[in-house]
């Protein structure tokens, strides 16, 4: 009797405990990056992005997630600075209109940290990233915030008269939130 | 006979003035340049620079202004009417007051359109307004307006000087420009 009660209880206590995520939030997703111009910090984002996510808190190790960005929804904060970017010399946006993420391992570091390898595609070169990031679970969303450095060069962004670093930095931060829903 | 201090305005007034002026000018005429550039890094380079001069104004206005309280300038000559010493003092006050009116507003456009003013690259000058597109094209229309209503005014001004030194001949050029006879 006493072993069933137990065990009732803890049933009723699994489903929190072994909570899947599986799809994608857009609303609660952002992507966001901040690269340097002479010394200077400066923040955009991307209006738009879709992405697909399974994740087990509980067997990380399973866990996927792919992320593809519209590079053409960029917005760095000046009209004219978007089109730039949206060129040839930069993302090429009319032969590649998509960087895609896609992870390869994803392993727990504790206390809510996870490391996430994965290859990133980006005007048709591939190159690897890691990244850690922060899971947390709230309102029936799990969500992964985290950043990674990247160099825009070793993707070919930022050619021709761009290519010298000294005024916009071969450098740049990607900061996001990827958020999916409780399955 | 007056003395000295009392016919022109003394040497550090004098060096501001136009250290000032050369540099308001030149920020000016850059701003107008660069403006019309297409996007590279040269125009970005300028952008730079151009705050960085800009935060100079502020700066020496700042002292300008200080030295200014602490120091009477020249009294203007009782051969000019009322009504001229009125105008010449409202235009200097509208002078002060663009010297800061104009950076200040070029460096809160910046703010607002996301691109912090840090001095000559080391120095990061906060940000007192988030990112706000709406609100930086706002003010960039402001920051315009200030300079253009700043170029009108400077306008006025050197020509009123030329006036006074070519037609008048009462000497208020050289309290500013003593090299000038
Ligand atoms: C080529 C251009 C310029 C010329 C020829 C010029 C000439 C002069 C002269 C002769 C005076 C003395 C007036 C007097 O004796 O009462 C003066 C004063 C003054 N100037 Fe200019 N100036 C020029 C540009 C500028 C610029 C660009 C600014 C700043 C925006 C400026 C701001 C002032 C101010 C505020 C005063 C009043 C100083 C005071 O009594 O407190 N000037 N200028």
């Amino acid at each position: 009797m006493k072993i069933l009660v137990t065990l009732a209880l803890g049933l009723a206590a699994l489903p929190s405990l072994a909570a899947e995520y599986a799809g994608f939030l857009p609303g609660k997703s952002q992507v966001d990056f901040v690269s340097t111009q002479m010394n200077v910090p400066v923040n955009g984002r991307f209006g738009k992005f879709d992405g697909q996510i399974r994740f087990d808190p509980a067997k990380p190790a399973e866990g996927q997630a792919r992320l593809e960005v519209v590079l053409a929804s960029i917005e760095t904060g000046l009209d004219e600075a978007n089109a730039e970017v949206a060129g040839a010399d930069w993302f090429d946006v009319a032969k590649h209109p998509k960087a895609i993420f896609e992870s390869t391992a994803v392993e727990s570091l504790g206390n809510q940290m996870f490391r996430i390898q994965g290859k990133l595609t980006i005007r048709g070169t591939t190159q690897p990233v890691t990244t850690e990031a922060r899971f947390t679970e709230q309102g029936g969303a799990g969500i992964f915030a985290g950043s990674f450095k990247m160099n825009r060069k070793d993707f070919g962004v930022g050619q021709g008269i761009w290519g010298d670093t000294s005024v916009v930095a071969n450098e740049v931060e990607i900061r996001y939130q990827l958020a999916a829903p409780a399955h | 006979m007056q003395t000295p201090q009392h016919t022109r305005y003394d040497g550090v007034a004098i060096l501001l003035h136009w250290l000032v002026a050369l540099i308001i000018i030149g920020n000016f005429a850059l701003g107008l340049y660069m403006h019309e550039l297409k996007l590279t890094p040269w125009k970005l380079q300028l952008y730079s620079w151009h705050k960085w001069a800009g935060v100079t104004v502020f700066l020496l206005a700042a002292l300008r202004i200080l030295w200014r309280l602490t120091h009477r300038p020249p009294a203007l000559p009782d051969t000019m009417p009322e009504w001229q010493k009125a105008v010449a003092h409202g235009g200097h006050h509208l002078l002060y007051m663009l010297m800061f009116a104009v950076p200040v507003t070029g460096w809160l456009m910046s703010s607002a359109l996301g691109v912090q003013t840090v001095y000559f690259g080391l120095l990061p000058i906060p940000d007192l307004l988030g990112k706000n597109k709406e609100l930086g094209e706002a003010l960039k229309v402001v920051h315009e307006f200030c300079n253009f209503g700043m170029a009108a005014i400077v306008f006025g001004h050197a020509a009123a000087a030329l006036k006074h030194h070519y037609k008048d001949h009462d000497g208020i050029l050289s309290r500013m420009a003593p090299w000038v006879r």
